[in-house]
């Protein structure tokens, strides 16, 4: 991977971040390129939030530098960045009308105000707002709403967009569609992307690249899949989706795989991590649904336990297995004829068959 | 619902008691307004409608004293409540806009210190005040009387206003490239206008109002309408004073529900 | 997630640097005419008087001797509690606690009514309940009076009715100033126990009318514990402003029912003319009403920790 600095859209370098005795941000440093829809993703009070409106200069580092296409910008205030910010709740300027709120920025940046009101009549039409230019912010819908602000924050043609969970006003619908809405206008406008949020799968549907955190730290840096199917640690595992975590210990390694037995004495077996040894004693997820259960084994990596409960979701159905000595797995299969008869009843022993390269052991 | 034997909220006799606190407030008021149309020399008895008094007070023995008094109550008044107000728009947005500070509590006790210190106690402090300072007692000295009481009434609705404006429409037209300044003057002060007309018109009604500091305060012979009113009451309840009291009366009633509906109008939310 | 925007009532920092430039007119005006002249009151009030108003810059405890001692602490007798001064303190603080105690027994009903109220009507009343607030506290005053005289419309109404023989002569006693206070301040007693009731969870009342309490005990033990914040500050509301009334002892009283308002009023308009002596009255006035307003605020800041706790 190159990395040329210009090419980088977004440069943080040992950004750390202080609020009094809080630690918002521990000495982050992670890599925007250019033209990339960039997802940092983390539970609330994660820093992703701060680490935003560090690029966007409504707080400054206590430490670390930001550099914006090579240039550092730590120092500028966000009047003097090019760099544009779709807020959580809009803040559409509620006195001024859709088309005063889209060229606002162009007039502040001196552009003529006809020219600027030509210019953000142009992001109406591409927001499919045109015919509303007129309105006040407050007799449009919510979707019509962050539309706007997705064309004011566009029109001046910042270098990188920053947005902070812009659909978490939305319903689930609306929340749906403008996520490709959104992915279609990054694609059109060739702009980076920074985007903010704490919905998992909205980070896995739309991003390139998603960084994920916790705690004001980094804890995986990576593509939607290489993410959901290689997580690195326990959090990462836990966050993005479902998953089943069994406290393992490696028994040994050899030609890329690792050996490990769980605590009732079974053994499994899965692709070797760097940094898990034998003898460690780490963590191992397999998600539900790349497992399956069966009367007889069907699969190289097999564990038996008793059923427990069927669970109908609607789209599937998730089965609890117990294993002996204690700790319990879940397996879902889908709403299918196939996976309907793989059902076994409570009570019953039966095999759950793990799916190669399924299991991936963690650092902690 | 309300009436519901199950609804849990509703208790017996509270609305009547609602309706009685609601004729105690303004039976007193709606009696003098009924009175200054009595036609009658004596207050006491009823001798049908008329605005004799009305014109008595605008033409009458007494009404060249009454328009020096309107007059002074009324350039007192809108000085002190522009004053005030500009004053504490400043002020709301140091102590709103401009993040914590150590003095922010006791910047907050200050403001609201002339309401906290009983009125009696402010006028006799002011009035001990001009004197040592040797401040000449006339118009000036209302005015700058006025000017401190008028400052906590014109905040709190500028202060209300300011705390519902979301921070973040600043932020983003500071990211929309506007100056600091800029953001001031065209995003929160546009936003701010419903919170500063109503406290200007609250700082209006309160310095129309004010009669114990002005009495304290005032030199001899400068008089403001409720002093002159007051004087006149000590001489007994005379008709043409329930008419220039319904007047006042009714320029308050008027404002308040103007600062009411301004305040409501546009709400940021 | 900025964790310094959070709370207290400031919503950004944007003007931050403009600050001390923002704050410096309220802060100098305040500080000049309103903290200063108190400051100067206290001085006053150590000084000697002069005949007809005025004061000889020279230290003296006349004011306060006076106040407190009959014939002097200084004279050649034993000295001796002085009772006139106390007793008109005594007689305020009645008048006041009495006036309060009708705001609340008419004023918590009415605001708890229109709390209860559905949410779009309730600033309509909360409306109707602060007009007559804003009208002149004078006119207010005089037309209470006016309704109260002796053959004035109240009096009318009742004999009309039957309901008395004889005209009541409420003007110039006791309750006369009792009404004219409660009717002057009793908007501040609605206000805040409105606010106090329209937080309320009556999901509290359910549970406790489902745990089979009457909805007279749920009053008593649910609702009114959680409102009492907003019940006493709707009481300091009204009796401190009470406890230094002028108005309403002066036109509604007469003579013999004087208040602390009244006296220190002479002291400087009146025939009295004593400025150390009315000082020092105004300051013991003062440090009643910093206590009464220090208590609350212990009292307020305590029940918040316990909200949060």
């Amino acid at each position: 991977m190159s990395e040329t600095r210009a090419q980088n859209a977004i440069d943080v370098q040992g950004a750390v971040k202080r609020f009094g005795s809080f630690t918002a941000l521990k000495n982050i440093s992670l890599h925007i390129r250019d033209n990339e829809f960039f997802t940092l993703l983390g539970p609330s009070g994660c820093g992703k939030t701060t680490l935003l409106r560090i690029i966007a200069g409504f707080e400054e580092v206590t430490d670390g530098r930001i550099l914006l296409y090579g240039d550092e910008i730590e120092a500028l205030p966000p009047n003097r960045r090019p760099v544009n910010t779709v807020f959580q709740n809009y803040a559409l300027f509620p006195h001024m009308n859709v088309l005063e709120n889209v060229s606002f920025g162009l007039e502040m940046l001196g552009q003529a105000k006809a020219a600027a009101r030509a210019r953000a009549g142009e992001m109406l039409e591409l927001v499919r707002l045109e015919q509303f230019a007129e309105r006040r912010p407050a007799q449009l819908s919510g979707g019509q709403q962050q539309r706007v602000a997705l064309a004011r924050a566009l029109a001046p043609q910042p270098k990188v967009l920053l947005l902070d969970e812009p659909l978490s006003a939305l319903d689930l619908k609306l929340r749906k569609a403008m996520r490709l809405e959104l992915k279609h206008l990054q694609r059109e406008t060739g702009i980076a992307f920074v985007f903010v949020t704490h919905d998992q799968e909205e980070a896995l549907t739309m991003s390139d690249r998603i960084a994920v955190m916790s705690e004001g730290e980094l804890q995986q840096v990576g593509e939607a899949r290489e993410i959901y199917e290689r997580p690195r640690n326990r959090f990462v595992a836990d966050f993005i989706g479902e998953t089943n975590l069994l406290e393992v210990s490696v028994t040994g390694s050899a030609d890329g795989s690792s050996r490990c037995r769980l605590d009732g004495g079974q053994e499994l077996t899965c692709d070797a991590v760097e940094g898990v040894e034998a003898g460690a004693h780490v963590h191992l997820s397999i998600r539900p649904e790349r497992l399956f259960t069966s009367q007889e084994p069907q699969r190289a990596d097999v564990l038996t336990g008793t059923v427990v409960e069927n669970l109908f979701t609607g789209t599937g159905i998730s089965t609890i297995v117990a294993l002996p000595d204690g700790p319990t797995l879940t397996v879902r299969s889908s709403n299918s004829e196939r996976g309907s008869k793989r059902i076994i009843a409570p009570g019953q022993e039966c095999c759950i068959n793990m799916e190669a390269g399924a299991g991936r052991l963690l650092i902690d | 619902m309300a009436q519901g034997k199950l609804d849990i909220r509703s208790y017996r006799g509270f609305r009547a008691l609602t309706f009685l606190c609601l004729v105690i407030l303004y039976a007193p008021l709606v009696v003098v307004t009924v009175y200054s149309f009595n036609d009658s020399n004596s207050i006491t008895t009823w001798d049908g409608l008329s605005l004799r008094w009305y014109v008595d007070v605008f033409t009458g023995p007494e009404s060249a004293k009454f328009k020096t008094a309107a007059v002074n109550s009324f350039v007192i008044a809108i000085t002190a409540a522009t004053v005030s107000t500009v004053i504490a728009t400043l002020a709301a947005t140091g102590m709103i806009r401009a993040g914590r500070f150590r003095l922010r509590t006791l910047s907050f006790g200050l403001i609201s210190l002339p309401l906290m210190v009983p009125e009696i106690v402010t006028a006799v402090a002011t009035l001990i005040f001009f004197n040592a300072i040797a401040l000449e007692r006339g118009l000036l000295s209302i005015v700058l009387a006025h000017i401190v009481f008028c400052i906590p009434f014109a905040y709190l609705p500028i202060s209300a206003r300011m705390q519902g404006i979301e921070a973040d429409c600043e932020q983003a037209a500071l990211d929309l490239y506007a100056t600091r300044r800029q953001a001031f003057t065209r995003i929160l002060l546009p936003l701010m206008t419903p919170g500063i007309v109503s406290g200007f018109l609250l700082a209006f009604i309160v310095s129309l109002d004010d009669f114990i500091i002005t009495n304290f305060v005032k030199g001899a012979g400068v008089e403001t309408l409720p002093t002159a009113i007051f004087g006149a009451v000590k001489r007994g309840i005379q008709p043409n004073i329930m008419a220039i009291s319904t007047l006042l009366l009714g320029v308050s009633v008027v404002l308040v529900t103007l600062s009411y509906f301004v305040s409501k109008s546009d709400s940021p939310k | 997630m900025a964790a310094g925007a959070a709370g207290g009532g400031v919503t950004s920092d944007t003007y931050k640097a403009a600050r001390p430039w923002l704050l410096l007119p309220a802060w100098s005006v305040l500080a000049l005419l309103s903290l200063a002249p108190v400051l100067m009151m206290l001085v006053y009030s150590f000084l000697t008087k002069e005949f007809r108003g005025g004061v000889i810059w020279e230290f003296s405890l006349a004011a306060y001797d006076q106040f407190f001692f009959d014939r002097g602490l200084f004279g050649d007798e034993p000295p001796k509690i002085q009772w006139t001064y106390l007793a008109i303190f005594w007689r305020s603080i009645w008048q006041a606690g009495s006036a309060t105690l009708m705001s609340l027994l008419i004023g918590f009903p009415t605001a708890y009514f229109i709390a209860t109220r559905p949410a779009r009507q309730r600033p309509v009343w909360v409306f109707l309940i602060t007009i007559p607030y804003w009208v002149n506290l004078l006119i207010r005053t005089v037309s209470m009076k006016f309704l109260l005289r002796e053959q004035g419309p109240l009096n009318d109404f009742l004999l009309f009715t039957g309901v008395i023989d004889s005209p009541l002569q409420i003007v110039n006693t006791n309750l006369a100033v009792q009404l004219g206070l409660f009717y002057s301040y009793l908007p501040f007693m609605v206000l805040p126990i409105y606010a106090a009731v329209e937080r309320y969870d009556f999901a509290l009342s359910e549970a406790a009318a489902d745990l089979y309490a009457s909805k007279w005990t749920t009053l008593r033990r649910i609702l009114l514990p959680a409102i009492r914040p907003g019940v006493i500050a709707g009481c300091i509301l009204v009796f401190v402003p009470s406890l230094g009334s002028f108005l309403a002892p002066d036109l509604l009283g007469g003579a013999r029912n004087f208040m602390i308002g009244s006296l220190i009023e002479e002291q400087f308009k009146g025939n009295a003319g004593n400025w150390p002596f009315g000082a020092a009255t105004s300051m013991i006035l003062l440090s009643m009403v910093l206590v009464i307003l220090l208590l609350f605020a212990r009292q307020q800041a305590r029940s918040e920790n316990r909200g949060r706790g």
